[in-house]
Parts: structure tokens; C-alpha cells; sequence
């Protein structure tokens, strides 16, 4: 069984189809990519998968729990035992430093331990940035933060909205890094992302266009190392 | 995390908590004015003469009787006392109406007396009334004769004429500038005769229920007088009283309603300040409840610190005005700080209640539209 497996899903506002039928599954620990340009229903995608929005018709299938028929209280629950988000604008909370955001999703998910949360920043090499507040930490660190917030509670699937969106060729690098890391530890990664060099890394990559999937490719040579074109 | 968390965001919180903290002075201050006002009120009111009145049922009482019947009010309720005897006198050879009193008293329970030159303070000196004054040529300084004639039923005369030295001409506008005043001692010893009294005049502090109380457990002592409320004087004090408590508890109650106002503008602003952070603690798992919790737990948080802060600068702020309005200190009331602190609390938690009533319908997919 699939771990997730979206059936003939569709979204539709008013006249406008944000998702026609769509039908995916993902396997447990695959690494997939999702590129499409913009009103191709990726957003509408994410906010599918991450149990914030349901759709209009069709199932969607989180570890066998039919996500769709949920009430909002239960996707919360389910949103915060089984996925971690991470997000182009990092969005971290400006009065908490790097530990204490780290800390906010395990306070919401079961109690605050601050040891697994260094732990965390370890992983994402910000051991000694643990007591710096967002705004004196770079852009790369921002996200490396983000990527140890949504990690912590050992999350099923890791959904990233354009995680390098807002990065250097070298902070890209080194999230992208992570991310390989987490998939060799099992982990399921899901990644929107516009930038073709992010998404080539990936295991397998679907492109949305007019809410379909239009093109769907898996990478034969997956290695999990991005490679930038000169 | 918690507090590190209020403490990075302090210019916010402190305007919310300066919100409350005035709401909650005024609301302290105020109520501590409003259960202070009967008191400071009564003694002003006590300005205005005795409101309390002691009339023999038939003829005349004891000074036994009277100090019995006067023990029946606590002392502190108790502002004056003062016992009255008349009798008829002859002075220039003119009838006149004497009362013997007590004039220590008298200056309580009639502050409003004015007298030209002094009141009697030793032996066989008298006070005299304006009209009596005036129709005698009788001024300050001067000695006169009294003289008291008594017939008994034999028909043989008791008869005594004492020298008295006039000290004060006395002017109250009403009739008691009819009457000629010497000390109830001096009465006594002209007229011979001790320990009978005609009337006594009371001033207690209290509203027309505290009085009327006092006045039934004098009377149900069966003294042989009667005590009896100067209606004229207690039902307005009543009247001014409870209109001047109904102000401060409007003026309260709306002080109250303003911070609140206040209050739910902060909170509101600081939810639509934190909407995205909202979002994404509720995109990480936050639930509703976690929402709630949290706002209104820094609402009333916010709010006991404010009523912890009012409580005692609203202490301050009423004896401020006790002191500029009343002339006298108030004392503090302890059991107001508990009631401050949690009618603050309460205030702040309902003013919390439409802001996170906005915070909960944070869609916490705008995390994800880069908003």
C-alpha cells in the first residue's frame, strides 16, 4: 500500500477546476518532485496533502486514512503527527530563537525536550546558532531551522513548498544535502518546487499543468546530489 | 520560552498592560470612592446639624436615662451628643427662655452656630441669642443678672439670682437666637434642681438605615423619651448619597466598557499582527483549543498583572482624591485587591473573545501562499 495515494482527485472553485481528476501515489521513503507553473494546482496540491483544505471530489489516502472525510480537528491532528512542512519564507516566529521555534512543533505535538531539539539543529549543523533569534540568522540558516522544525517529530512526509526559493546556489546545496540525507534515512520527501536543478534530484517528478498531471518522469540516475548546470 | 517570548514583545505588551493597568485604577479607585463616600459624605453632612432627636414621652427625662440611651451608638457613629434643659429666667427683668446644655457638644452637633466672641468655657457664663442681644443691648464682655423664679405648690417661691458674664452673642438665623445658653451645670445650680433633662439633640454618621436601627434600640429601651430622626436632614443625605454612589458606579462601569474597548482594539491588532504566525503554528499542528489557550492565557495573564498594578495605584488615585475633595485620608480596603485583580481577568478575557474568535479562523494554508 502506498503511503499516499491521492484517487481521482479534483478541486473545483465555482468554474475554475484548480485540480481535474488527478490521480497519484507515493511510496514510503520516495523523494518526489513537483514542478508546474503557476495556477497549475500545485499550491492546491500541497494544501491537499498537507490536511489543510479537502477536495471536492475523490479520495486521498494518508497511510490508509481516507484524508478527505476528515473533520478539521482531525486533520490538525493528522498534520501534526504525520507531516512537516517547510516553506519558502521560512516563516519562523520572529521572538523565538532558532531552539524555541524548534521547540513550538514539539510543544504542539507532545512535550518540549530541548535536548532532541538541539539535537535537531545539530543535524542541520546550527548547533551554535540554537539561541539566535530569525532575524540574525542568514536566509540559509532560516531554512536550515525550518527543515529541523519539521523534522522533529519524525513526521511521515516531509512537505516543502519551494524550500530554495529564497536561497544561494550554496544554501540551495546544502538544504538540498538534507534533504538527501532525510531520504536515506527512510523519510518521505514531497518537493514543489520552480526550479528545474531541485527537482531534477529527486527520485521522480510530475508537472502539473491546468490541474492535471501533464509529464511525469523518473530519474534513472538519482543519486540524491544536485547538480548545477554550468 | 513563555516568558521570553512576552518579554521580546514588550512594546505590544505594554500597551496592552497599560490599557488595563488605567482601567483597573480606575476601577479600584473608584470603588474604593464609592464605599468610601458614605463615611466621607456623613461628616461633611454632619455640618448640617444633629439628625437624631430625644423627646421625653411626658415630662422630661434623667441624665441616667440619657447616657443609657446614647450608649445604644457605637462610638464611632457617635459624632455629638448634647442634652438640653429649659427653663423660664428673668434678666433686665424680662421672661426669657434659658437652656442649660453642654458646650462641647453643642459645637458638634450644631457646627453651623456662629458666634460673636467666645463660647462659654468656665462657670456662670453665658451665650446669648442675636434677637435677645439686640432687643437688651446686651453685648459680649458684659455681666448680667439671672434670675429664676420657681413656684411650688404650697405657692412659696424658689427663687435664686446668679451674676453671669455674657462671652458670645450667637447667630444662627433661626430660633435659637431666642434663647439665652449657659452651661447645664450652671442650670442646675441656679435652679437647684439636678439631673432632669428637657431634649437632647444627637448627630450620627450613617444612612437613614443605620439611624433608624439605632434610633428603635434606643426606644426600645423604654428611657421614657422617644429618639426620632430629623427627617428633613437624614432623607436628604440619603438622596445626595445614593445619587453621588449612582455616578461613580456609572462613571465605573463605564471606565470599564472603555478598556475593555481598549483592550479588544490591542488584542485585535495583535492578532491581525501575528496572523501569520498564527497560521503556521496552526499549519504545524496547532489546534483551536491550543489558540485559545494561548491568547487568552496572555489576555489574563495581562490582566492580573494590570489589576495587581491597578489595585494599588487605584489605592493612590482615591486618596488623592479624598484628600483634594474630602480633606481626609481613606483607609485601604484589602479584599479590593483580590476583586480588582478578577474583575480585570474577566474584563481582558471577554475583551479576548472577538480577537480569538479571528485568531481561530486563521487559515493556516496562507503559511503555504508565501503571505
Amino acid at each position: 500500500m502506498s503511503l499516499l495515494e491521492l484517487k481521482n482527485v479534483s478541486k473545483i472553485y465555482g468554474e475554475l477546476h484548480a485540480l481535474d481528476d488527478v490521480s497519484l501515489a507515493v511510496e514510503k521513503g520516495e523523494w518526489l518532485a513537483i514542478m508546474g507553473p503557476s495556477g497549475s494546482g500545485k499550491s492546491t496540491m500541497m494544501n491537499i496533502i498537507g490536511c489543510m483544505d479537502k477536495p471536492s471530489k475523490g479520495e486521498v489516502l494518508l497511510d490508509g486514512v481516507d484524508i478527505a472525510k476528515e473533520n478539521a480537528k482531525n486533520l490538525t491532528n493528522i498534520r501534526r503527527d504525520k507531516i512537516g512542512l517547510i516553506f519558502q519564507q521560512f516563516h519562523l516566529v520572529n521572538y523565538l530563537n532558532a531552539l524555541e521555534n524548534v521547540m513550538l512543533a514539539q510543544y504542539y505535538h507532545s512535550i518540549p525536550d530541548e535536548k532532541e531539539a538541539l539535537e535537531a539543529l545539530e543535524r542541520v549543523g546550527l548547533l551554535d546558532r540554537a539561541k539566535h533569534l530569525p532575524s540574525q540568522l542568514s536566509g540559509g540558516e532560516q531554512q536550515r531551522v525550518c527543515v529541523a522544525r519539521a523534522l522533529i517529530n519524525h513526521p511521515e512526509i516531509i512537505l516543502a513548498d519551494e524550500p530554495t526559493g529564497n536561497l544561494d546556489d550554496s544554501n540551495e546545496e546544502t538544504v538540498v544535502e538534507l534533504f538527501r540525507v532525510l531520504h536515506e534515512e527512510g523519510t518521505t520527501l514531497i518537493v514543489v518546487t520552480h526550479d528545474p536543478e531541485v527537482a531534477d534530484v529527486a527520485q521522480r517528478k510530475i508537472v502539473l499543468r491546468n490541474g492535471r498531471i501533464a509529464k511525469q518522469t523518473v530519474n534513472a540516475n538519482f543519486t540524491g546530489h544536485i547538480r548545477f548546470e554550468v | 520560552m513563555i516568558t521570553a517570548s512576552l518579554m521580546r514583545r514588550r512594546s505590544r505588551m505594554i500597551v496592552a498592560l497599560l490599557a488595563i493597568a488605567i482601567g483597573a485604577t480606575i476601577l479600584s479607585g473608584l470603588v474604593t470612592i464609592y464605599y468610601d463616600v458614605p463615611r466621607q459624605m456623613g461628616a461633611e453632612f454632619r455640618n448640617y446639624g444633629a439628625n437624631m432627636i430625644i423627646a421625653p414621652v411626658e415630662e422630661g427625662f434623667t441624665d441616667k436615662a440619657f447616657e443609657e440611651g446614647i450608649a445604644c451608638i457605637a462610638d464611632e457613629d457617635l459624632v455629638g451628643a448634647t442634652p438640653y434643659r429649659y427653663e423660664t429666667v428673668r434678666i433686665h427683668e424680662q421672661p426669657l427662655m434659658a437652656a442649660g446644655t453642654e458646650f462641647e457638644s453643642a459645637k458638634k452637633t450644631s457646627p453651623y452656630w456662629l458666634v460673636d466672641g467666645d463660647w462659654p468655657s468656665s462657670g456662670f457664663e453665658l451665650m446669648i441669642g442675636n434677637n435677645i442681644a439686640e432687643n437688651l443691648q446686651i453685648k459680649p464682655g458684659e455681666t448680667v443678672s439671672v434670675r429664676y423664679e420657681k413656684e411650688s405648690g404650697d405657692s412659696e417661691e424658689v427663687s435664686n439670682e446668679v451674676d453671669f458674664t455674657v462671652t458670645g452673642i450667637l447667630s444662627t438665623g433661626g430660633s435659637e437666637e431666642d434663647y439665652v445658653y449657659m452651661a447645664l451645670s450652671d442650670m442646675e445650680e441656679l435652679t437647684n434642681e439636678k439631673g432632669t433633662l428637657d431634649l437632647a439633640e444627637l448627630s450620627v454618621s450613617g444612612g437613614s438605615e443605620k439611624l433608624n436601627a439605632y434610633a428603635d434600640k434606643i426606644n426600645s429601651g423604654a428611657y421614657g423619651y422617644d429618639a426620632r430622626l430629623v427627617k428633613r436632614v437624614t432623607a436628604s443625605e440619603t438622596t445626595v448619597l445614593s445619587k453621588l454612589q449612582a455616578l461613580v458606579l456609572l462613571v465605573t462601569v463605564i471606565v470599564l466598557a472603555l478598556t475593555m474597548i481598549c483592550v479588544a482594539t490591542t488584542m485585535t491588532a495583535v492578532v491581525t499582527e501575528r496572523r501569520r504566525e498564527i497560521g503556521l503554528r496552526k499549519a504545524i499542528g496547532a489546534s483551536d483549543a491550543s489558540i485559545i489557550k494561548e491568547f487568552m492565557g496572555e489576555g489574563m495573564m495581562l490582566g492580573a498583572v494590570g489589576g495587581i498594578l491597578g489595585s494599588f495605584v487605584g489605592f493612590l488615585f482615591a486618596q488623592a482624591v479624598s484628600v483634594n475633595v474630602f480633606s481626609s485620608s481613606i483607609s485601604f480596603r484589602p479584599l479590593l485587591v483580590p476583586i480588582t485583580i478578577i474583575v480585570s481577568i474577566a474584563v481582558t478575557a471577554i475583551a479576548c473573545l472577538f480577537p480569538i474568535r479571528s485568531a481561530t479562523a486563521v487559515d493556516p494554508a496562507l503559511v503555504l501562499k508565501g503571505e
